[in-house]
């Protein structure tokens, strides 16, 4: 049923199409919306779980962990200081193979206090083991908690899964959002039935320690685990499509790319911009494109080198940095291109901390990409203030 | 292939501790016994048992020779002995 509606309540009324058995997570801005709505849809009856109240989002995390262990299908949410607190245990759920499924709303790290989008705080937990997909509408980031929970629950994978949507921008945001109907949901979504749970009259021991004679082993087996879903993934879409009748998700997406000369890589949100200010160079003659990245973690690194084969300049636009080295994303993508044919790769950072990504900024990167190659220029930085 | 990353209970007993002992063993000298139990509680193995006075031992297959047992005996009725003197007898 379509309905206008903020991408916040999109996601909780996706997550409660799952019947996740037990939710916990902590307030924080941007993602509050979320988990309020799921609140109201266990007090009113309508979503059958247990809402678990905790103190922090460390707790959130361990609640949700512990509940997974025990055979539930479980929901959390965060963001931004939120989503860092729970990463001591954000890698434990990786660790131990545990499906969770986690929205977090991209917001800035502190400091200085910000509570606008940028997606540094997911993007510097890409190496925790978790699959991490970005939205680009609230659709998307709807449709991407249907794939989610499929893709973390498959016996091939039970890796967790977080779905990321940028704050204020899609979560706040009002869109006209088909949710889907409740058996076409069943219909993709099998119940959750891990082969192995905790359970009092079978104790098992979770968690165990791994000395240097194993624990090389089992992080390998997660890593080939992580990289598995970019096997699974087309596979889920493909499926998602059969059933739902539209194309949502996946690796990566190609926009305008055919004859590209210039391409810009980004992720999240501010695809839709770009897209818009492609069509407009487009019309006036520039051959430009976007290679949108969905799927961040597992790195697609296969499908980004065959979208970018014939463009000779690629610009890639992060929305976070590693301090002191490049954006993630186009360290990420120089490494793939390691060893391929030369060409122009340049690295630009944008939008921190919400600082608004306009059309006209997005003409600044073309424009620069013309220019010397770069790895990692800011762009619209203030010469005063 | 996944690597199975959970245990059935009980398996710390497959761990034979006792080969970690070096140099000295607790002896339960079982003279002077109050069947306190302190012994039972400090010990981190939890391996000593005993209910009567002077009817508390060790079992030296997990014992790793930490002498807690010995330095809370009120009576001083357990006593850290060398290794060697001890297996030759």
């Amino acid at each position: 049923m379509k309905d206008f509606i903020e991408g916040s309540e999109a996601v909780a009324r996706a997550v409660c199409l799952c019947k996740p058995g037990v939710i916990s997570a902590y307030p924080i801005t941007p993602q509050t919306h979320i988990v309020e709505g799921l609140a109201q849809m266990v007090a009113d009856g309508r979503l059958k779980s247990q809402f678990v109240n905790v103190e922090s989002e460390h707790s959130a995390a361990s609640v949700v962990l512990g509940a997974v262990a025990a055979g539930e299908r479980v929901f959390t949410a965060s963001s931004s200081q939120g989503l860092i607190l729970m990463s001591e245990v954000i890698f434990n759920i990786a660790g131990m193979r545990m499906p969770v499924v986690l929205a977090c709303v991209n917001r800035s790290l502190s400091a200085p206090i910000n509570i606008w989008n940028d997606l540094q705080d997911s993007i510097t937990l890409r190496d925790s083991g978790w699959v991490q997909l970005y939205a680009e509408n609230n659709q998307e980031a709807t449709d991407l908690i249907f794939q989610a929970y499929r893709l973390a629950e498959d016996s091939r994978a039970l890796i967790p899964v977080m779905v990321c949507l940028d704050g204020y921008v899609l979560s706040h945001g009002f869109e006209v959002v088909d949710i889907p109907e409740e058996d076409k949901v069943a219909q993709f979504l099998p119940p959750f039935n891990p082969a192995e749970k905790l359970d009092t009259a079978h104790p098992k021991s979770f968690g165990l320690l791994a000395g240097p004679d194993y624990y090389l082993e089992i992080r390998h087996d997660l890593h080939q685990a992580v990289k598995g879903a970019l096997t699974l993934i087309p596979e889920i879409t493909a499926d998602f499509k059969r059933i739902f009748g539209r194309d949502s998700g996946g690796l990566v997406e190609s926009y305008r790319l055919e004859d590209a000369e210039m391409a810009i890589v980004s992720a999240g949100s501010v695809c839709g911009t770009i897209k818009d200010t492609v069509d407009a160079l487009r019309a006036e003659g520039k051959k430009v494109g976007l290679l949108r990245i969905i799927t961040y973690r597992p790195f697609p690194e296969e499908a980004i080198l065959q979208a970018l084969a014939k463009v000779p300049m690629v610009a890639i636009l992060d929305k976070a940095v590693s301090l002191g080295a490049t954006g993630p994303i186009y360290a990420d993508l120089k490494a793939a291109f390691q060893g391929k044919p030369a060409k122009k790769i340049s690295g630009y950072i944008a939008g921190l901390g919400g600082r608004d990504i306009t059309p006209g900024t997005i003409r600044e990167i073309f424009k620069q990409l013309a220019g010397p190659e770069v790895s990692n220029q800011f762009v619209g930085l203030k010469s005063s203030f | 292939m996944r690597i199975k990353i959970t245990a059935e209970p009980g398996s710390a007993r497959n761990n034979k501790t006792g080969s970690w002992r070096v140099e000295r063993r607790p002896k339960f000298l079982q003279k002077n016994c109050i069947a306190c139990r302190l012994c039972v509680l400090v010990c981190p193995e939890g391996i000593v048992s005993g209910k009567e006075k002077n009817d508390f031992k060790t079992d030296y297959l997990y014992c790793k020779g930490c002498g807690l047992c010995a330095a809370v005996c009120p009576k001083k009725d357990i006593e850290m002995v060398p290794e060697e003197m001890e297996r030759k007898k």
